[in-house]
């Protein structure tokens, strides 16, 4: 069970590697990686910066992921979030879960990276022709969240 | 008591952080968004329209409603989008 926020790319296969070498109680892994898109609103992003607020990000990471592990049986899992300036193509976010089946580690997987978007206190700033805009958060996104609450 | 801002709060307050001394009716979140507001252009057009800003206090999210104490760390900022 891991957080980690790093201005770094993460490596996707090594960190999936890592996540479940030596446990072979794992028969699934749930994967969701957010990739920075170079169109957003229909218009054309040349780049992102990322800026969060690194105690509550913890604190809120910890917990979300608290909630994870009470809600479904996990074997492990893992949330690894980048900050600073990230080009299109590039990785954003990685969430994984591991369990015994498929169904609690893709569930787990789709509930952590919903509360992610709308409790973890990260901004995206994007860099269009029009010049820089702050991203609005998005409704659907909340109803994705809300989802879970059901 | 600390303050921080973030994104496009920051961005028109014009700083990220700052440690006050609010007056004594600032005693909630929204209170002390009254007094901020007196305190330039930059916190007037910051907390113009308070919907569309989020408040933490000590890490966790609060309504507005909220009280404050010295030495708490209070946080406002537009709803997230990371993810």
């Amino acid at each position: 069970m891991a957080v980690r926020v790093q201005e770094a790319d993460f490596d996707i296969g090594r960190e999936l590697a890592d996540l479940t070498a030596g446990n072979h109680a794992i028969g699934g892994l749930g994967v969701f990686v957010g990739l920075v898109r170079d169109i957003a609103g229909g218009e054309a992003v040349s780049a992102m910066s990322l800026e969060h607020y690194p105690s509550m990000t913890e604190r809120q990471l910890a917990e979300i992921e608290a909630e994870a592990l009470a809600r479904w049986p996990l074997e492990a899992s893992l949330i690894i979030h980048r900050v600073g300036d990230l080009m299109p193509g590039d990785n954003i976010v990685l969430v994984a879960c591991a369990s015994a089946h498929r169904q609690a580690a893709l569930d787990a997987t789709a509930f952590l990276i919903d509360w992610l978007k709308t409790k973890a206190p990260f901004w995206k700033r994007e860099e269009t022709p029009e010049g820089a805009r702050w991203v609005d958060a998005r409704e659907s996104d909340d109803a994705a969240a809300a989802r879970w609450s059901k | 008591m600390k303050l921080m801002y973030f994104a496009w709060v920051r961005q028109r307050i014009g700083t990220a952080s700052e440690t006050v001394d609010a007056p004594a009716e600032a005693a909630t979140v929204e209170d002390l968004v009254a007094w901020l507001k007196t305190r330039g252009p930059g916190y007037a057009e910051a907390f113009r329209d308070t919907r569309a800003i989020r408040f933490a206090v000590n890490q966790e999210y609060v309504e507005p409603t909220h009280p404050v104490a010295a030495g708490d760390e209070i946080a406002f900022f537009p709803p997230v989008t990371g993810g």
